[in-house]
Order: C-alpha cells, then structure tokens, then sequence
C-alpha cells in the first residue's frame, strides 16, 4: 500500500516527489502535535498526583479531552500585540520556534525502517536545529518592546549557548562510540540487549546530555527565561491567544525531541532491551520486537523524569545555572571524551573502533 | 529547469536580498537578522553542492553562536534606529573602494581558476565527506590545525584577562564553603521545657481554658 503510493507519486517526477516528502511530514508532524497535546495534560496529571490533588479530570473521560479545550480556549483568545512592538517580528518569533523544534524530527529514526530523511550528518543537523531554536526566543523578547519580555530574552541567551556546549560535548562522545553521525547507525551499532547501549559506557554524557536538554528547553529547575517569580512570564509575557499556544507548542516539542534523542544516541532508540524479545513471534509478527514500541516507551519513561524533575526542584538561581554549565558539565564530559576516546583507541570498549 | 536549478535560483536571490538588506537596513537588529538570513541560506546553498558538513557547521557556529551573542549585544546596547544618510554618504567612497577591490579579487580567482597543491579527495562532493574532512584536517593538516587552535586560545585568553576586572564590589558566594558549613557551627539547640512542675501549681480544667487555645 505504501509503496504502491510512493510509486504513484515517484511516477510524477520532481513535483511528485516533492509532494509525497509533504505528505511524509504530515504524517510525522500531526501525531507529535497530539503527544504534545497529551503531554500537556500528563503533565498536569502527573505533577498532580505529586502533590495529591487531581490535576484536570472534568472534560471528557478522566480529563482526556482537557487538551483539546484548552487548545479552542486559546483559539477564540484575542491575539494582543503591544504598542510600540515591532509587529513583523512579533508575529514571525514563535514560528521561528517552532520551526526548527519540528524540523528536527526529519531526522529522527522511529524504527528499523521509518524515517523522513536517512542523513549522513544526522546528529549535526539535530544541533543545527537546536541553535537555531533560541532564535525564536530572543526575538520574542526583544519584539514584545518590555523589560519582562527583554530580560527573559538575554537569560535564556545566554543559558542555552552555554549548555549547547556541554550537550554538543556529550554528543561528541556518541560519536567516538559509533564513529558515525547517521542516527539510525548509530541505533544499529547499539543492537544486542541492554548492556550494549551507549548509557553504560557514556553514562557521565548521558547525565550531563539529559540535564543540559532539561536546560535547553527552558524546563523547571532551569526555566530562567520564564521565571514566573521575578519576570512574571519572561519572554512570552506579551503573548496571547494561539501565538502564546505556538511558544508552548515549540516547548513540549523540544522536550520530546530531548527525550527521543536521549532514547536513541543512549539507550538503543527502537531496539528491545534484550534480544528475546525478537523470538517471541506469533504468526511471524514478534509484536514486542524491535520496533517503534520499545522507542515510544523509552521516550515517555524519559519525559516521565522531566515531569518529575519539575515537581521536585525549586528553581535554579542565575548564577548556579551559569555556575553548573560552564565549571561542572564542561569539565566533566571534557574529561569523559578523553577517556572514551582512549578507550576507543584501544578498543576497550564494546563496539569501540568499528 | 531541473529542481536543483531552481533551488540554487530562489536561494541566491534570497541571499543577495538578504545581503544588500544587512548595509540598508535602518535598526541595527534587523540587519544583524538580515545577516543571520544570509548565513543560513548560504548554508542550505552549500549543502545543495553536497558540502553538507560545512553547511551544518556553519549554522551552528555562526548562526546558532556567534550571531546570537551580536544580537545580546545589539539589544543590550538598546541602539534606536538612527538617520542613516549622512553617514552613509561620508562613508560612501572608502566602501566603494574596498568593494571594488573584494570583487576583483573574488573574479580574479575565479576566471583564473584556483590552483590548491592538495587534490580534492576522490568523493569530496559526496555526501559522506563528514569523514574525508576529518582525515585531511586531522591527518594531513594536523600541526597547522594545532597551531591555529592554540592562536584562538591565545586569543581567548588574552580577551578574558583584557577585560577581567575583580572588582572589590562584586559579592560572590563559594559553593563549596556553604557546602562545608556544619549544622553544628551556626545551630545550637536548647534544651527548655515548655512546662515545669511545680508542687502548688494550679490545676486547669479543659472546659475553663479558652486562653490556652486560642492565645497565640
């Protein structure tokens, strides 16, 4: 069926093959908005019961449609754009933040054989799209023409280019390990069962890979761009409606994009955690195989501990968060990617060397 | 006109818009975005000719890095958009000139073709030339590729310790002395009982005492 439709829009020659990648990112794209959606409300379910109350359960059958109000609440919301704003700019930021937070799982392998694009330098087109993200960001801040929105902007500058270097530094160690930048080789270099994926030997990077994506996406304990306590809503303070919508969109895409990448640079992406997995076939389908179902729990386990991280810890003063990223985390997986990388050479450890 | 050829037509007519808007444009930030746009789309031209490695770490270090430090700095400074003309003209001829002197260097390389002593690797156009990059600037280039590093890091080092100023002003908290602190150092618990007993001490019925519970 699939291929039939590849092959009818392959027959169409460029325009076709356009086409058919548009169609490829619709399919992608319109799940992810509805895990956002109900990432949403599992958050707030979640944090609820952390704190024992109830969280959202009025609309719908235990709160499962809560998502969807709030999403129609924002719609009929008018959109307010300041005096003396610059409007272009105002308008086009959250675009700009979300773009790069949905171009970014172009590349990302869900299974043996699902993906948008199969790229050589996947791991560097992920950052490219993390860099970009703060974009976004800064023009908020400095289009909203307020000292809130401003101020945001500069602290959540100047904290996502310091934990891009010690998240770009824990990269670098996967790298050395799979000595390939292609996300699904660097899957398939993970195979054989829970003891040959990368968060044993790289479990410093991953730690410091985790945290810096729990700082990159301006989550609690780091969300210093937001900080509800001093800057009343930072860099979004002037933002209504569904453009407010767009920036939290931007948000919990970012966030699953972290814990989809953490799954699949450190702990073996689509593969099953151990190779019996495969042979429990029924009818030739090994329905708990490697397979985009192992990646979807791993993903959800890890967005389990962004929720739970935020439910447990105040928040970070400013210069404890410059102090973590540039004194603690840069120095620690500098140290960690000298001794991966002699391991390599030496091929100490498993599948160094390749 | 293939498909490549018209993507090499819209990116170059957005980056040439996007080149002239960085000198023309009358705020600051928006020609430091003019200027991102630029960059970004150089990249997406690069990576079309299959330098995809070069394109992707072009974004990163310059759109995703060094222009988002321009652009803390522009607004920082708060710079308003200012009359532009008279500058302009005063500046006119000397940019004219350096202008001219770049493009006839630049038509000069290219008409007279580019000599290099290293061959191009075999497959340097491919799209796996991450790996080819690597073994020239590692391998073959290495003690330049050192030296250089050390230049930046000089560099680096010279820009901290230029505009490093410990000022006497500056509060600073030692993480590691707050850790140290004991409970023991700045926490003594005493001992006090709240009631003593006494021989001859009145005895209050629990009906007869409002005061007690609604006292404090």
């Amino acid at each position: 069926m699939i291929q039939l439709l590849a092959d009818f829009f392959g027959s169409m020659g460029t325009p076709g093959l356009v086409l058919w990648t548009m169609i490829k990112i619709v399919v992608i794209a319109t799940p992810l908005i509805l895990c956002v959606a109900f990432l949403t409300l599992a958050e707030r379910r979640v944090i609820g019961a952390m704190q024992s109350r109830c969280g959202p359960i009025r609309v719908g059958p235990n709160g499962l449609l809560q998502p969807f109000a709030d999403v129609l609440k924002m719609l009929f919301k008018e959109v307010v754009v300041p005096a003396r704003a610059n409007r272009m700019l105002f308008r086009f930021a959250p675009l700009l933040a979300l773009a790069p937070a949905v171009a970014a799982w172009g590349v990302v392998p869900f299974s043996e054989n699902l993906w948008l694009a199969d790229l050589n330098a996947g791991l560097l087109y992920i950052m490219m799209m993390s860099s970009i993200g703060v974009y976004g960001i800064i023009l908020a801040g400095w289009a909203s023409n307020a000292r809130y929105a401003l101020l945001g902007a500069l602290r959540s500058t100047a904290q996502l280019i310091s934990y891009e270097l010690s998240m770009g530094f824990a990269l670098v160690g996967v790298i050395l390990l799979a000595n390939t930048l292609n996300l699904g080789d660097i899957v398939r270099h993970q195979a054989g069962g829970v003891l040959h994926w990368y968060v044993w030997p790289l479990f410093p990077l991953f730690v410091v890979y985790f945290i810096s994506g729990i700082a990159e996406t301006n989550r609690h304990p780091f969300d210093m761009a937001e900080g509800e306590s001093e800057l009343v809503a930072g860099f979004h303070v002037e933002y209504s409606g569904i453009v407010f919508a767009l920036f939290f969109l931007a948000e919990y895409m970012n966030m699953i994009l972290v814990s989809a990448l953490a799954a699949t640079l450190f702990l073996g992406g689509w593969m099953a955690p151990a190779p019996i997995f495969n042979e429990l076939a029924i009818f030739g389908i090994a329905p708990l195989g490697d397979g985009f179902l192992w990646l979807a729990l791993k993903v959800t386990l890890l967005l389990f501990f962004f929720l739970w991280v935020r439910a447990s810890f105040p928040r970070y003063r400013y210069d404890q968060i410059m102090r973590l990223g540039w004194k603690i985390f840069i120095p620690l997986t500098l140290v960690w990617i000298v001794v991966v990388a002699v391991a390599v050479r030496w091929s100490v450890l498993l599948g160094g060397g390749a | 006109m293939s498909f490549s050829a018209f993507l090499f037509y819209v990116l170059a007519a957005i980056l040439l818009v996007s080149a002239v808007r960085v000198v023309s444009a009358r705020q600051p930030v928006h020609a430091a975005l003019s200027l991102v746009l630029a960059f970004f789309t150089m990249a997406a031209l690069w990576i079309t000719l299959g330098a995809e490695f070069l394109g992707l770490a072009l974004v990163v270090i310059y759109v995703g890095a060094v222009m988002v430090l321009f652009l803390f700095v522009l607004m920082m400074l708060d710079v308003r958009q200012t009359d532009q003309t008279p500058r302009w003209k005063r500046h006119l001829m000397p940019s004219l000139l350096v202008g001219a002197v770049m493009l006839a260097e630049i038509v000069l390389l290219i008409v007279k073709g580019v000599k290099t002593k290293a061959a191009l690797p075999e497959n340097a156009t491919s799209m796996e030339n991450t790996r080819e990059l690597g073994k020239l600037l590692f391998e073959d280039y290495l003690y330049p590729l050192e030296l250089v590093a050390v230049l930046l890091l000089v560099g680096m080092i010279a820009a901290i310790v230029l505009t490093y100023r410990q000022s006497r002003f500056v509060k600073r908290q030692e993480p590691a002395e707050q850790i140290a602190v004991n409970r023991d150092d700045r926490l003594r618990v005493v001992s006090m009982p709240a009631e003593t007993e006494t021989e001859d001490a009145p005895v209050h019925s629990l009906e007869r005492s409002p005061e007690k519970t609604g006292g404090h």
